[in-house]
């Protein structure tokens, strides 16, 4: 029987359960003996000239190493923006902060010390003096104060604009709803925040200790940050504490690490603190909706426009990019005759935006899941009616929506009347016109959202998506497996291990999974966009299967029979001859005489797009506002599952991380941009307190564009539940007379709505 | 994040305390459970000189019955405190004031005494004791004195200790059977009050409501004439300017303090 | 400099210490046990989380002086035999881990907690780790993990001294 589609326990975590996963702080290494510590001085000012540095008393601190500002760094390129074709290429960025500073936490020069403990002390000596300028802030920022002057503006790019709007796209619908909405801005804060370890070696060589998301990606970044040669640097990812988008590449302060490390002709750490992290790795989200939408009373949805406001941050990175995603999903899984969307991406002196789960996508099915429901609640249909009417049938070969996606399959009317069902909706439309009807004080809503979605989409570039996987079988019985894809919590090294085990006959703990050396891997596209399964996961068994084509070869030799005569028994691990199982060789004495090892590469026709269906319950205390989320219930429908209890993990994670953005989460500035959740005591990350368990429905509907029929899992969850949690507050509170609250949905937030409801204003 | 170098002196006893305290003066700190303190001292916003551990002093820690209060040593960690059956049962407010503050292992290290001197006006235990009607044992270079919780609490961050005295318990009515409401506000369950009420014996006690934690003198009043919970609630902000932050604005703040005191009025707890 | 004395994992240390000096940094730096993470500034996250003469805390929030003359009790300590502890295996057992920087401090909080109240309901286990953030798992199967630990009731009290 295949183990696929089992609940195989994880082999990575006795050692996580016991000693600990060695992360990057936790990595001992004879090369890294003897380490100075790197520490940042960072810009305590949003928008400011610098028009002094003086490190020379942190230079006389006990234990300091060294002390550098961006004056020694002047050498190495400027860092361009993201999709330099899209962006204003004059919005550059150095690795050190040297005329200007753009946002609070920007670095602007570094310390090394001898021990850790001196750092902090160290840092607190160095003087620097700034020229404050107006901060730049908001959607809509006007070019009075600029933080790039040669830019000339403070809009880095667009993708269409007011004038390319179609007049007449709302002519003849029945009922039109217009509103804006803000997806906020987020803090990733995976646990582990950010860190390096960098040693030069005497053949000029830099290997660098970094967590990250692809080990690749980094080395290749690292490069170009450093304007070094190929070849010339070797990146090894140690365990990963978390990642989510945010440790993509590598960021300025790992390159400085790598620099600094040349520069003294020493190993150099660095590993940053939670408040580093919280205003110095990106932020995800904080985009800008203008959500227009048209139909018919009986809720046929016949036109939609979104208009789009990218917040960049001070640097445009890879977040000045995700608004393409956002329009390539404007229109979600339903069928829309008329929609269209623009975008414009701004700079301010805020954290520069990067990738955050999802990534564009969840910010396109926020915008139009909240267009239904203030559509639905404007004609005055059943939302779940409203999203039934208006989904695609189901279909089993790719459609191409007018936005350019691709669709590989979908069966979103299933998907919706299976949560629909696994909810008990109607009870509980029940339920919440009993507490209406009484009064009551805690009122109850029901949030729907349905939502379709990219993973393993490749670069992007025309390419097709596409990993390679490296499998050898030893003769003492075990196996390795190769992978270009990085892990940081997603359980590659079982899954992985499943797939070759599987055609293999090897039992899964005796595969070993390598991943995130340059030097061992040296191509590879890592995590993320929820694409490892899919793309990973589908080369090491087409790996698998090649390698035991190879085998079957040196089994008909060693049989002396024809290799078309041979069975591969998995349950032995051996070959055999058909009809004569007594004359079989074992896979792995076929490895002894020479090594028996595939490397293959699997591509992929394209993107894959799951999908599924969120209902949430959430009750809200009318007098206080605050609101309390009581159930989740999902389908997440991302093809052939591999392992239920990883893809179950997966769907936890996300639906956990979609709530707290909706209910809790918002990276705040004040209106000179100081940050103010700067620790985890005041970035309300959430914990076990403000969720309930989980209710998952299961369904698979297979794609054809990988031999495993599995989509992606990673990001899906945080996608359906956050406009899912964001609408069933407002429909707690909808026949109160509101019609929307932003997000996070705090209790503040709900009683101002009310009570601009009680007052008969439209609450924003 | 870590503190700034400092010289660390385990007291041998309260008197040896209050010497250490006279010699070192404003450079010195008193450390119990360091809950308050440390957490300040890695940001660097507490940088003392000297480190004045009295953690290890079990003369300053425990519960016990003197006449018609509870004394409860200064040291008595908050997981003591919520455990103890003699407060669970005769200033039940307290217990679970006690088990209310942060997490589990934030109430395993910290002490009453630790958090009432840090006095910051969105805590549990200062407002429990200014619910109750507590009051504070205080020794210094000149003997003891007792304050009570009213005056203990002088402002943000600020109370009657003078820098060479030492907080050594705590004093509160003994009241079985008398019921008591609390209510707490917050995003998050281990998150500061954004506004806390509690409410005992006719005495209501409001967290975050200004610099330090206040009585609703006029809903008490209003209590005390023979108004209803109802009634009496809506005057729970009367008089306060409460501060704004992220959370709330000042007539938000306002409003929470006039349902939570009706909630916590009506002897609902949590 | 200042001299400690105490016991880690059931073994009797004497180490000289800088007073400023974090337990979790002890433990990590010194001792040499880096399951303990720092996730956080704030007492806020309990990655760093370990007993303390049997009851959980926030060694990131303990001074190496403060704990001497006591016994701490590490995720390294709990599985010293080589076998998992019963809340280390049911985590295993109910995927309550995922990229595991927050696991060890976890595990530790989960013992504590089952010490304290040996058969939470769903309410106290969440309540229960409220001090304990976790990004990958949405809690979902670490509440599992912790109530099917607290069913098995083959969680032993640890070596070194839980008092319930």
């Amino acid at each position: 029987m295949s183990i696929l589609g089992t609940r195989v326990l994880r082999t990575e975590d006795p050692k996580f359960l016991t000693t600990g996963g060695v992360y990057t702080e936790d990595v001992v290494d004879d090369r890294l003996a003897g380490a100075c510590h790197v520490f940042f001085v960072r810009s305590p000012l949003a928008h400011a000239r610098i028009t002094g540095i003086d490190v020379s008393a942190a230079r006389e601190a006990p234990g300091v190493v060294a002390a550098f500002t961006g004056a020694d760094l002047a050498d190495l390129p400027v860092i361009p923006p993201s999709a330099a074709g899209l962006m204003n290429t004059e919005m550059t960025q150095r690795l050190l902060a040297t005329d200007k500073v753009r946002y609070v936490g920007e670095p602007v020069a570094v310390v090394a010390t001898e021990h850790a403990y001196q750092g902090e002390d160290a840092l607190e000596l160095v003087a620097v003096d700034y020229d404050p300028l107006p901060a730049v802030l908001g959607f809509d920022p006007d070019d009075s104060s600029l933080l790039f002057e040669a830019a000339g503006t403070n809009v880095a790019g667009y993708w269409g604009d007011q004038s390319s709007l179609k007049p007449g796209l709302f002519d003849g619908c029945e009922a039109v709803i217009t509103h804006t909405i803000v997806n906020q801005r987020v803090a990733p804060a995976p646990m582990e925040t950010r860190a390096a370890a960098a040693v030069w070696g005497e053949d000029g060589r830099l290997t660098a200790w970094i967590p990250n998301q692809g080990a690749q990606g980094t080395r290749d970044d690292l490069i170009k940050l450093l304007s070094l040669e190929p070849g010339q640097v070797r990146v090894i990812t140690p365990d990963v504490g978390g990642a989510f988008g945010a440790k993509f590449g590598a960021d300025p302060e790992h390159a400085v690490v790598a620099w600094v490390a040349r520069r003294l002709g020493r190993p150099a750490r660095w590993t940053e603190t939670r408040y580093e992290n919280l205003i110095g790795m990106t932020h995800g989200r904080a985009q800008q909706h203008t959500v227009t939408m048209g139909g018919s009373r009986d809720g046929d949805i016949r036109a939609y426009r979104l208009e789009i406001v990218q917040d960049a941050g001070a640097y445009p990175k890879i977040g000045a990019v995700l608004p393409m995603l956002t329009i390539l999903m404007t229109t979600g899984p339903y069928d829309i005759p008329n929609a269209e969307s623009i975008a414009k991406v701004v700079v301010t002196n805020t954290t520069p935006i990067g990738a955050y789960r999802g990534a564009g996508r969840p910010e396109a099915t926020a915008a139009i899941e909240r267009a239904i429901d203030l559509f639905a609640t404007e004609i005055g249909v059943d939302p779940a009616d409203v999203r039934r009417k208006n989904l695609l049938p189901k279909f089993t070969e790719p459609h191409k929506t007018k936005f350019g996606a691709l669709y590989d399959t979908g069966d979103y009317v299933a998907g919706l009347d299976k949560a629909l069902e696994a909810a008990g909706y109607a009870g509980l439309r029940k339920e919440q016109a009993a507490r209406r009807a009484s009064g009551d004080v805690r009122q109850l809503g029901i949030g729907v959202s349905s939502y379709v979605e990219i993973t393993g989409m490749g670069d992007g570039e025309g390419t097709p998506p596409s990993e390679n996987a490296t499998v050898e079988v030893h003769p003492d019985g075990t196996a390795t497996i190769l992978t270009g894809t990085s892990p940081h919590g997603q359980g590659h090294a079982t899954a992985w291990a499943m797939l070759a085990s599987d055609e293999l006959g090897i039992p899964v703990e005796k595969i070993t999974l390598k991943w995130g050396d340059t030097d061992l891997i040296p191509e590879g596209g890592g995590t993320g966009g929820s694409r490892s399964l899919q793309q990973g996961g589908a080369a090491v068994q087409q790996a698998s299967r090649e390698l035991i084509e190879i085998a079957r070869e040196r089994a008909a030799a060693d049989l002396e029979a024809n290799p078309a005569d041979l069975v591969f028994d998995t349950s032995r691990s051996a070959f055999a001859v058909a009809g004569d199982p007594e004359a079989s060789v074992p896979l792995t004495k076929l490895a002894e005489s020479e090594r028996l090892l595939v490397r293959t590469v699997f591509s992929a026709p394209g993107a894959t797009f799951p999908f599924g269906t969120h209902v949430a319950v959430a009750e809200v205390d009318t007098e206080t506002g605050k609101a309390t989320l009581q159930r989740i219930i999902t389908v997440d429908d991302a093809g052939v599952v591999l392992n239920p209890l990883l893809a179950e993990g997966q769907r936890h994670g996300g639906i956990a991380q979609g709530a707290a953005q909706a209910l809790l989460e918002e990276v705040l500035y004040d209106a000179d941009g100081n940050p103010l959740t700067t620790s985890l005591a005041d970035y309300p990350f959430l914990s076990a307190t403000e969720v309930p368990s989980f209710e998952l429905a299961d369904m698979a509907t297979p794609t054809s564009y990988n031999p495993l029929g599995v989509k992606g899992i990673g990001e899906a969850g945080s996608i359906g539940a956050t406009p899912a949690v964001q609408n069933a507050i407002v429909d707690a509170v909808s026949h109160l007379g509101v019609r929307h609250i932003n997000m996070p949905v705090t209790s503040r937030r709900v009683w101002e709505a009310l009570r601009a409801a009680e007052q008969g204003s439209e609450h924003q | 994040m870590i503190p700034g170098q400092f010289e660390y002196i385990a007291a041998e006893s309260p008197a040896h305390a209050l010497e250490l305290l006279a010699e070192y003066g404003d450079d010195a700190k008193l450390l119990a459970g360091g809950h308050s303190l440390l957490p300040m001292m890695k940001l660097r916003l507490a940088v003392p000189e000297v480190l004045i551990d009295i953690g290890r002093l079990n003369d300053l820690a425990g519960v016990r019955a003197d006449n018609s209060e509870l004394v409860i040593g200064a040291t008595t960690r908050h997981a003591d405190l919520a455990a103890s059956e003699l407060v669970r049962a005769e200033a039940p407010l307290l217990a679970y004031a006690a088990a209310q503050v942060g997490d589990p292992q934030i109430r395993h290290r910290g002490t009453i005494g630790g958090s009432l001197s840090h006095a910051d006006p969105a805590a549990d235990l200062p407002m429990a004791l200014v619910a109750l009607g507590g009051s504070v044992e205080i020794q210094g270079p000149g003997g003891s004195r007792v304050v009570t919780a009213d005056d203990f609490f002088q402002g943000f961050f600020e109370t009657a200790l003078r820098p060479d005295e030492l907080l050594t318990a705590v004093r509160v009515p003994r009241r079985p059977g008398v019921p008591w409401g609390y209510q707490k506000f917050v995003r998050r369950s281990n998150d500061w009050a954004i506004v806390g009420v509690a409410a005992v014996d006719g005495r209501i006690a409001l967290a975050n409501m200004g610099a330090t934690p206040l009585r609703a003198t006029a809903a008490e009043r209003a209590l005390a004439d023979g108004a209803s919970p109802a009634a009496a609630a809506e005057h729970a902000a009367d008089g306060t300017s409460p501060g704004e932050d992220m959370h709330a604005d000042r007539e938000y703040r306002k409003h929470l303090a006039r349902v939570l005191t009706r909630r916590a009025l009506e002897h609902q707890t949590g | 400099m200042t001299r400690i004395e105490l016991t880690v994992n059931g073994e009797k240390r004497s180490d000289e210490v800088e007073p400023r000096l974090l337990l979790v940094h002890y433990l990590r730096e010194i001792c040499g046990l880096r399951a303990a993470n720092v996730g956080c500034d704030t007492t806020s996250c309990g990655a760093c989380t370990v007993l303390l003469d049997g009851r959980s805390v926030k060694s990131c929030t303990v001074l190496a002086v403060q704990a001497a003359g006591q016994e701490v009790l590490t995720a390294e300590g709990l599985s010293a035999g080589g076998e998992l502890h019963p809340v280390q295996a049911a985590f295993r057992q109910n995927h309550g881990l995922q990229c595991g920087f927050c696991t060890p401090g976890m595990v530790m909080a989960t013992v504590g907690l089952l010490a304290e109240n040996p058969h939470p309901t769903e309410a106290e286990a969440r309540a229960g780790l409220e001090g304990n953030l976790c990004r990958c798992t949405g809690y979902h199967n670490i509440i599992r993990a912790v109530l099917a630990a607290a069913d098995a009731q083959a969680v032993p009290a640890p070596s070194t001294g839980v008092s319930a």
